[in-house]
């Protein structure tokens, strides 16, 4: 494939970003400049404060810029409505948190299943993608466990699958390995490193943790709402 | 996608199945209380039908006053003598039978036992007329009617209130200043549809008791029974005119009398039970009102809790209106369990209180149907406005929401 034919997977131009009016106005971005490639890994760091996780939840589309543009494979998001913005995350994007997020009494299995359901595949279809989500997370034997029995790793695990399941071309991780010790993290940051490899996915990811941000193949740092540093980086695990 | 969101919501009210049936409890009873009224009060309709046809399509009442049974009873009108009855008996063709008799509250008195009871001053003819059966001894000679003798016959109520185990039969039964011999207990009738009970009675003679109770010639009520070859209206036309002519009325006066139809009774008593009926399901319909805030409210707690949840499925590509239509659908699965536990157990109780009322049980599929799609309703609306607060959520907020 041609790439440089295709526009950036991830554009955003002059993005600001202002919480509140007058004295209590908060301006979290003052303007972020950043292009992804398809197929990138992205490292986001910074003091918290900075502007780090609305930039996230800008790119993810569950938050919209006070001003600038941001397109997502040519598309420009700030024309999107909301329910417009819901079928882009649906189709393209998928998210892992610091906490998981998973539905509580629900089965691994179904947390895996849920953006599939949205996407209105037929029911036997959803269960095959599920489960195929699952065993490349390795978690195929705890399908039918609920989250309260599964460990924090093997949780964030699961929030990964369901990310996956929808097969889309970006994974948004927000602190990802923020609950878990060194072990577990390492087992997160391989099994991420393995999904932006082995199948292409482009990863964003939100860390304070220089150990985690060494999984990533560039380094954009993060201050007072702007970008302080952009760099490549040759990431050990690659 | 419709069977998912109903997958979904059942799911979700299992999860949590106390509390759902708690939510439901407000549907639940006002479901169960429209089917049980309108269940027992069609019931009381077809008993109250049944007992004035049994009591003779073809008879009639004759009171004084025009109030009638319409407004308050008899009223202090002209009464009637034994002679009008004689009359109406004598010179009708269209009579078949015409009763005199009289009626009023008595407490009767055995040894250090007293009741209450409705005292009948009456003529063998008119126990005839109205199949009063003797079940022990026997009823009033001719000649005691004749002579209006102290002798009277006793209701089963009557005889157990006063009697107890004593055989009465001989026993001297007091009436306020009467002392009667009870010379026979009647066969049992059990209660009318207006929940009187018929075995409450004493009878004495006619004659007695309007020269020992009343103390004066008056008949209250002529009971008369039409012949059953002519029809009862015009049986009703001879007698009103006849009743003017021995009563004097002029010509463009109005009647100082009352010729009661049995089966206009009956129509005014299904009446007025349609309309207590209607009354007591409206107050019924208004616990469905209740109800359904119980499930807004829950609902709106279910939302503030969920926020998350709802955080996640807008996270992973859900679209305002299917967040709408999971909480909508999920208020509505609610209501509409409420409505069929509703209708059990208002199928139950009416066919407790038909059983104990001794009425018909005769459930009303329409009713039924109503109720029901009642508490759909309800659902919708009372789901509506919590739904339509998730759909609304903004999903950073509700991701961030502990």
């Amino acid at each position: 494939m041609d790439r440089k034919a295709d526009p950036p997977q991830i554009a955003l131009r002059g993005i600001t970003r202002v919480y509140g009016t007058g004295e209590a106005m908060v301006r979290a971005l003052r303007g972020i400049d950043l292009t992804v490639e398809a197929g990138d890994f992205l490292a986001i760091m910074g003091p918290s404060g900075s502007g780090k996780s609305t930039a996230m939840n800008v790119i993810g589309c569950l938050d919209t810029p006070s001003g600038g543009s941001y397109h997502f494979q040519g598309v420009d998001v700030s024309a999107l409505n909301r329910d417009q913005r819901a079928l882009l995350r649906r189709n393209y994007l998928g998210f892992v948190f610091q906490g998981y997020n998973l539905l509580p009494r629900t089965s691994a299995l179904d947390n895996v299943e849920l953006p599939l359901i949205y996407k209105g595949l037929p029911r036997a279809r959803r269960i095959a993608m599920a489960q195929e989500a699952l065993e490349k997370v390795g978690l195929a034997n705890r399908a039918h466990h609920d989250p309260s029995e599964l460990s924090g790793g093997q949780q964030q695990r699961v929030a990964i699958a369901r990310a996956l399941a929808g097969r889309p071309g970006v994974i948004l991780a927000d602190e990802p390995t923020g609950n878990l010790d060194t072990t577990r993290s390492r087992e997160i940051m391989d099994l991420l490193t393995e999904l932006n490899r082995d199948d292409g996915i482009t990863i964003v990811m939100v860390t304070h943790e220089e150990d985690m941000a060494e999984y990533a193949r560039r380094h954009v740092n993060f201050l007072d709402g702007r970008i302080a540093e952009d760099h490549q980086h040759d990431s050990p695990g690659g | 996608m419709l069977l998912e969101t109903f997958r979904l919501a059942v799911h979700a009210i299992f999860r949590n199945a106390l509390r759902s049936f708690l939510t439901v409890l407000g549907i639940v009873i006002g479901v169960a209380s429209v089917i049980a009224m309108v269940t027992i009060g069609q019931g009381s309709q077809v008993r109250v039908t049944r007992d004035v046809e049994s009591l003779g399509t073809n008879t009639v009442m004759v009171v004084p006053g025009q109030g009638g049974m319409r407004q308050g009873g008899f009223t202090a009108d002209r009464p009637f003598t034994v002679a009008d009855a004689e009359a109406i008996q004598e010179n009708l063709a269209t009579v078949a039978i015409a009763a005199p008799y009289n009626i009023t509250g008595i407490t009767a008195v055995y040894g250090n036992q007293n009741h209450f009871t409705q005292l009948v001053g009456a003529t063998t003819a008119l126990m005839d007329a109205m199949n009063w059966s003797i079940a022990e001894g026997r009823a009033f000679t001719e000649a005691e009617e004749r002579a209006g003798r102290p002798v009277c016959v006793l209701g089963q109520t009557v005889r157990e209130e006063l009697f107890g185990s004593i055989p009465p039969l001989g026993q001297t039964l007091r009436l306020e200043s009467l002392a009667c011999e009870v010379i026979g207990i009647l066969e049992p009738k059990g209660a009318t549809s207006f929940g009187e009970d018929q075995d409450d009675t004493v009878a004495i003679p006619l004659k007695t008791f309007q020269r020992r109770i009343a103390g004066n010639d008056d008949v209250s009520i002529i009971f008369i029974e039409a012949r059953s070859d002519v029809s009862t209206a015009r049986a009703i036309r001879d007698i009103e005119a006849l009743m003017r002519d021995r009563r004097r009325i002029s010509p463009g006066e109005e009647d100082d009398f009352s010729v009661i139809d049995m089966k206009q009774i009956a129509s005014i008593l299904t009446g007025i039970t349609s309309v207590l009926t209607g009354l007591l399901s409206a107050v019924a319909g208004v616990s469905l009102l209740v109800g359904g805030i119980g499930i807004m409210n829950i609902m709106l707690v279910s939302v503030t809790e969920r926020t998350r949840e709802i955080g996640i499925r807008l996270a992973v590509g859900a679209q305002a209106r299917q967040v709408l239509m999971q909480f909508l659908v999920e208020a509505i699965v609610l209501s509409l369990l409420g409505g069929v536990m509703g209708t059990a157990l208002g199928l139950a109780l009416g066919a407790l209180g038909a059983h104990l009322m001794s009425i018909p049980f005769t459930p009303d599929p329409f009713v039924i149907l109503v109720a029901f799609a009642f508490s759909a309703g309800v659902g919708v609306i009372f789901g509506y406005f919590p739904a339509r607060r998730a759909a609304r959520m903004d999903p950073i907020e509700a991701l961030r929401h502990q």
